[in-house]
């Protein structure tokens, strides 16, 4: 199935990738090719059939949910690309 | 013989006799890495000083007589998209370059607790997306046995570390493959178990309901070692089973003439390189020796499942991945003015081109208009080829398939066109949407000395005949013991 280029944009807006124009052509041409090859899954008749999201069919896990100190705030904000005090810092989020 | 070329289980015996001290043995697996990896390129980091800090303790305590875990003194090596407290994390991905992690996978903290010494972090596919190691944003690791050639990926790093003797084990992660194929390519033994098997915690998520942590090793045994030690019920990771852990290592050496295994005849067709066929062939005759009946059986969902998998793998990893948004941790673009713009300029730099790729097809297939014809369609055709197995599962106890189609391909070969690169995987990814535990092990070489490996795919669950086969099929051929030359 070709995708157009309108549908390129899209998608990656959606995605939050700000894509150049080279990246959006090489995409356009091999996300097509890849869906072309996909194609043949429309024709198995899957009317009838549960969808498998996991493997098993398996309990979750439950545990109790138990406040307990991480004590690694420091380690944590070490990785933040930009911090004030104990918090992650970003650009104006409100207009 | 040189410490290097001794197993796992041989290294934690000498140890506890005290033949040989823990810093002796990282120490002789650090100066070989220093030699073999500017060749190879296997690691991202080695952990020298930690290691050896690491070992001097544990020789500290054997002095004082105390007690030992299952992996005393054994170095091992760490595919780098699992947490060690400390130490870098960039799952060869620019946008996690500086990353250090703030806590330990919960593997690493059981490999702590068993006294493994971690030699260091192993190159992957960027973020474990891809089957030749060649999309790592920081360097191409190398086929020991031929340097021209990929070492399958994703885990590519661990698989050829372990193919080299610069570590004697090591871990990897599989979600359509990338344990099993790289262990092909390198000839060495490489397993992934039962979704539910391994907890995850600490494993960077790239699909969710096909991700399992697994082992690298040379011998059946040292596999067995490691999946002991790694598996089991952890709280951290909701999809981990309560299912009981077997003794793998006790039961590895029980006879096998019970067994039934089916040969899948979807896994040998047209495309199927002649000389994997051959030696695959040659392997089921060795099962066929050993008093195991072999019977066809048929999957017919097959040529279904590289459609299936390349639909859910990015589209739950365009999920996984929305959480690289320049905030927190990794990449932080210095060129955007709005945070819309930082999100898509940090990801748009820090994300290699396979990730984004990924990224674009996984978010088209479950965007509004879209997501009823390929990801909800493929969810369903997941539900057949999940129910192909169910059904050869009542008449054999384990199927033997080749690993992959070809042996090891040349840099460049299928980097190009990702539809071909995708297709290598044909013979690994029904494992994981089913959710089966599967191993490769090294079955012969090509004529130009390619190592070939075979696949053993199994009930949910049973590892154990995995193994027990394993063991076998090494007692009966030597294939396991050949070194790639400059390794020797």
């Amino acid at each position: 199935m070709a995708i157009s280029m309108k549908d390129v944009e899209k998608v990656a807006r959606l995605a939050r990738l700000a894509l150049t124009e080279e990246e959006k052509e090489n995409f356009r041409a091999q996300l097509s090719h890849i869906l072309d090859y996909m194609e043949k899954l429309q024709k198995v008749d899957t009317s009838s059939l549960e969808a498998t999201a996991h493997p098993f069919i398996t309990k979750t896990g439950w545990r109790e949910d138990q406040v307990f100190p991480w004590g690694e705030t420091e380690k944590i904000l070490k990785n933040s690309p930009e911090k004030e005090e104990t918090f992650f810092k970003v650009k104006r989020v409100l207009e | 013989m040189e410490l290097n070329f001794f197993s796992a289980s041989e290294i934690v015996k000498k140890i506890k006799e005290k033949k040989v001290s823990c810093v002796e043995v990282t120490r002789a697996f650090l100066e070989r890495s220093k030699k073999l990896n500017p060749l190879i390129h296997s690691f991202l980091f080695l952990n020298e000083e930690k290691a050896l800090e690491q070992a001097g303790n544990l020789d500290k305590k054997i002095a004082k007589n105390g007690s030992l875990g299952k992996l005393a003194g054994v170095p091992i090596a760490i595919k780098d998209n699992i947490c060690v407290q400390d130490l870098q994390l960039t799952c060869s991905s620019k946008i996690l370059q500086n990353f250090v992690s703030p806590y330990d996978a919960t593997v690493i903290k059981r490999l702590l607790k068993e006294d493994a010494i971690l030699l260091g972090k192993t190159n992957l596919d960027e973020f474990a997306m891809g089957s030749s190691t060649e999309n790592s944003a920081f360097m191409t690791t190398k086929n020991p046995w031929d340097l021209n050639r990929v070492p399958g990926g994703s885990s590519g790093g661990s698989a050829s570390a372990v193919s080299s003797r610069m570590a004697p084990i090591a871990l990897g992660s599989d979600t359509g493959g990338s344990i099993r194929q790289p262990a092909s390519f390198c000839g060495v033994l490489g397993l992934k178990p039962t979704y539910g098997r391994v907890p995850r915690f600490g494993l960077v998520a790239f699909a969710s309901s096909l991700d399992q942590i697994g082992p690298f090793a040379v011998t059946a045994e040292d596999c067995a070692l490691l999946l002991e030690v790694i598996s089991g019920y952890d709280s951290l990771d909701s999809t981990c089973s309560e299912i009981a852990v077997p003794e793998y290592v006790n039961q590895i050496k029980q006879p096998l003439s019970h067994l039934r295994i089916g040969i899948p005849k979807e896994y040998f067709v047209d495309g199927l390189d002649q000389e994997v066929r051959e030696k695959v062939i040659q392997a089921v005759k060795v099962f066929e020796s050993m008093g195991i009946k072999v019977e066809e059986v048929s999957l017919p969902h097959t040529e279904y499942a590289v459609s299936v998998y390349y639909i859910l793998a990015p589209s739950e990893a365009s999920a996984n991945l929305a959480r690289y948004d320049g905030v927190r941790y990794g990449h932080r673009s210095k060129s955007a003015h709005s945070l819309l713009e930082m999100y898509e300029k940090s990801r748009d730099e820090g994300f290699g081109p396979e990730v984004k790729r990924r990224i674009m097809l996984g978010t088209y297939a479950l965007s509004s208009g879209y997501y009823d014809a390929y990801y909800a369609k493929a969810q369903k055709v997941r539900t057949l080829i999940r129910q192909d197995f169910e059904k050869v599962f009542e008449k054999v106890d384990a199927l033997v398939t080749p690993t992959s189609p070809t042996p090891p391909f040349c840099f460049g070969e299928k980097i190009s066109d990702p539809l071909q690169m995708y297709l290598s995987d044909i013979f690994t990814i029904s494992c994981n949407l089913a959710g089966l535990p599967g191993i490769s092990i090294p079955c012969g070489f090509s004529n130009k000395g390619l190592p070939i490996g075979l696949q053993i795919l199994g009930k949910p669950y049973d590892e154990t005949t995995l193994l027990q086969m394993t063991y076998q099929y090494q007692m009966s051929t030597s294939w396991h013991k050949e070194i790639p030359d400059l390794a020797e």
